[in-house]
């Protein structure tokens, strides 16, 4: 996995609440059987006035021009702000990737749906939960000022703006570990093995149905 | 000592270990794989050359892709080329692991929600994870279960564990009997409507109250099934003789001993007298009307009697941009009656509402009758082909059929339309599937969640219609 340690980028503003996964990646590009390319799909129903096809280049589909990330002054943002319950819906983790893909590394919510914010770790993607208020805040700055950046320092677990203020988040520990360090989870886990497999022979005593094979019968 | 949930009891069964930064294993029994959210973990698998930990506690099914129309061709006749390429990975993958798959033309595919518990490969007190939100299904039959993503999905091929913290507990309490044409649907979409969508955020929701107690598994599944609309990962239903009924007999239940064993092991599978939640919602079950959503969220919904909100009314600014967001995306005008939203389309059908009892409920309502001629396109899609079978074996497809509703082969179809069949812009759909999201049944298309009863009843009078007034054919006959 991808490491995060300290991003500094250009902020891009989602002002509406309950975004869902169907709205970061329609359906129709789920079909994928890789995990690379979702970026030109990103928000597709948003972004553009047409239906986006699966497998097909978005060049020269007509762009809807008074969404936020086909704005100039958006272009490069690598860190999203957002309202309440970002990614709710579905489990697909295409989203996630599809918000990596086009560039972002980073997204601030007050709140985020479970699945989706699980996910965002497994991609090196930081989704970091602020206060209502900073995030109204941070709103008002990137709308008032082009170009507007922060600093996200995982390390130190603070934001700083442009005007200096700093500003902390929390993040769980073995997250933030598999962030700074991009490890692998798998590997990381199967340093239990002798953990998972005591457990098992203990289970197949007390509950040995749960270890009937699926199998053709 | 404080007794413990359900939730709790679950969690402290599955757990191998608590790891010092706060984080812990949890064992997963079973994992359901599909099309869509599984290649590129078993690529990642193949990647890192990694084997599978117990490979045979993994069943699949294609549903998302798969056409709902004849299927004689094969995998090889689907049309859409990244369908087909998606649903013949999910083959190859299966083979060359040695997942048990059932495959497009077995009688036994369907939806992987319909098709776990009906295999019984989904049991009481089983942890299940599939790489799909509505796994919450299976909590219905007191299992601790949620949907995941494909990294995860490969996490589970690879150790048969997950890294998990522990979720809040909540208890929603649905008190009283609910009134005669209520459904699991009905009572899940009121719950929505108190909760919001993001309620359950962080939260294991356990169903309970007599009006949960009353309803069959089908209805239990239904409910379950939507506890991610409502923010909850995992929804679960305390076990009951209602769900060891159910379970008995099916291919991958236990049998003999291990049966009695495990039934006397299920009956400790409901949270304790004192057992302590950190959050209870309280519904009176006796008042829940047929309900109906208007807008783009499930917690958009008013019982069907009501009128559609009034932006003007709602002083959070976030909620009075998302209702005025919403109407303008619906077509919908503030202050109308649900009664008067002009319907192109019925889909019966999905994870949520397309088990035998959802198929009788919609062809009781609609023998004898005809679908009003402003329907462009009704449709009944079940949820297995062993549930197609029974159906057809009931007659019920003829009752269908004679009212001018499809009959389809079973899949996801039109409820997130990955396949074929996708609402067309502009057009509103009374759907028994549970989201209502902008595009989610196809571009530009609106979708209004109801019961399988109150979606064939508008598909007769081509307008929703209060299914307590509908004159119903004797369920005798039907």
């Amino acid at each position: 996995m991808k490491k995060f340690t300290e991003l500094k980028g250009i902020v891009a503003p989602m002002d509406r609440a309950n975004v869902d996964t169907d709205m970061i990646i329609p359906k129709q590009f789920l079909k994928s059987i890789k995990r690379s390319g979702f970026g030109q799909n990103l928000f597709d129903e948003l972004r553009y006035m047409d239906e986006g096809e699966a497998d097909t280049s978005c060049e020269g589909r007509p762009l809807n021009k008074d969404f936020v990330l086909n704005q100039a002054r958006y272009q490069g943002a690598s860190i999203l702000i957002a309202r309440q319950n970002f990614g709710c819906g579905s489990s697909r983790e295409h989203a996630p990737w599809a918000l990596d893909d086009f560039g972002f590394r980073c997204v601030i919510a007050p709140s985020f749906a479970d699945i989706f914010f699980n996910n965002c770790f497994k991609n090196g993607l930081l989704p970091i939960v602020l206060s209502e208020e900073v995030i109204d805040q941070l709103f008002i700055e990137t709308f008032e000022t082009e170009g507007y950046e922060i600093n996200v320092d995982l390390s130190a677990q603070t934001i700083t703006t442009a005007s200096g203020e700093k500003i902390t988040f929390d993040v769980e520990k073995f997250r933030k570990h598999c962030l700074l360090n991009g490890l692998d989870e798998i590997g990381v886990t199967l340093e239990s093995e002798a953990d998972i497999k005591v457990y098992e022979a203990k289970r197949r005593v007390q509950a040995p149905w749960l270890f009937d094979a699926i199998k053709a019968q | 000592m404080t007794g413990k949930t359900l939730y709790d009891k679950l969690w402290d069964a599955h757990l191998v270990k608590e790891r010092e930064d706060g984080s812990s294993i949890i064992y997963i029994d079973r994992q359901l794989l599909h099309e869509v959210t599984s290649p590129q973990a078993f690529e990642g698998l193949r990647l890192a050359n990694r084997k599978p930990w117990r490979i045979d506690a993994n069943l699949a099914t294609p549903d998302h892709n798969v056409p709902t129309t004849d299927r004689t061709g094969g995998v090889e006749a689907i049309v859409d080329r990244v369908s087909r390429i998606q649903v013949q990975t999910l083959d190859d993958n299966c083979d060359e692991f040695g997942v048990l798959e059932f495959k497009m033309q077995d009688e036994r595919q369907g939806i992987v929600h319909v098709v776990g518990p009906e295999q019984g490969a989904t049991l009481p007190g089983m942890t299940v994870v599939c790489g799909d939100s509505h796994t919450s299904t299976h909590g219905a039959f007191g299992a601790l279960a949620h949907g995941i993503g494909t990294s995860e999905v490969e996490h589970v091929l690879a150790t048969q564990t997950l890294i998990q913290k522990k979720m809040k507990n909540m208890l929603v309490r649905v008190n009283g009997s609910v009134s005669e044409f209520i459904t699991g649907k009905d009572i899940v979409l009121a719950i929505i409507g108190v909760i919001g969508t993001a309620g359950g955020t962080g939260y294991a929701i356990e169903f309970g109250g007599q009006a949960i107690q009353d309803l069959s598994m089908e209805g239990r599944m239904t409910v379950c099934n939507m506890a991610i609309e409502a923010g909850a990962r995992a929804g679960m239903i305390a076990v009951d003789q209602t769900t060891v009924d159910y379970v008995q007999g099916r291919t991958f239940a236990p049998k003999g001993e291990q049966w009695d064993l495990a039934v006397e092991n299920w009956a400790d599978l409901h949270s304790d007298a004192d057992a302590d939640f950190d959050k209870i919602i309280d519904i009176d079950g006796t008042s829940i009307e047929p309900q109906v959503t208007w807008g783009t969220s499930p917690e958009m919904v008013v019982p069907i009697g009501d009128l559609i909100p009034d932006p003007t009314q709602e002083e959070d600014p976030v909620k009075r941009e998302s209702i005025e967001r919403a109407l303008v995306y619906m077509g919908l005008a503030a202050g109308m009656s649900v009664k008067d939203i002009k319907l192109d389309s019925v889909f019966i059908g999905s994870c949520t509402n397309s088990r035998i009892e959802d198929i009788r409920a919609a062809a009781q309502v609609v023998k004898g009758k005809k679908i009003a001629s402003s329907i462009e396109q009704a449709m009944v899609v079940p949820g297995s082909g062993l549930i197609k079978t029974q159906a057809e074996s009931e007659g019920l497809d003829k009752i269908f059929i004679d009212a001018g509703i499809e009959w389809r082969e079973p899949g996801c179809s039109m409820c997130l339309a990955m396949n074929a069949d996708r609402l067309a812009p502009g057009k509103h759909c009374a759907a028994t599937s549970n989201r209502n999201f902008e595009g989610r049944q196809g571009f530009g298309g609106r979708t209004h969640l109801v019961s399988p009863a109150m979606a064939a009843a508008a598909a007769i009078a081509g307008h929703f219609v209060d299914i307590r007034t509908v004159e119903i054919a004797d369920s005798k006959q039907a």
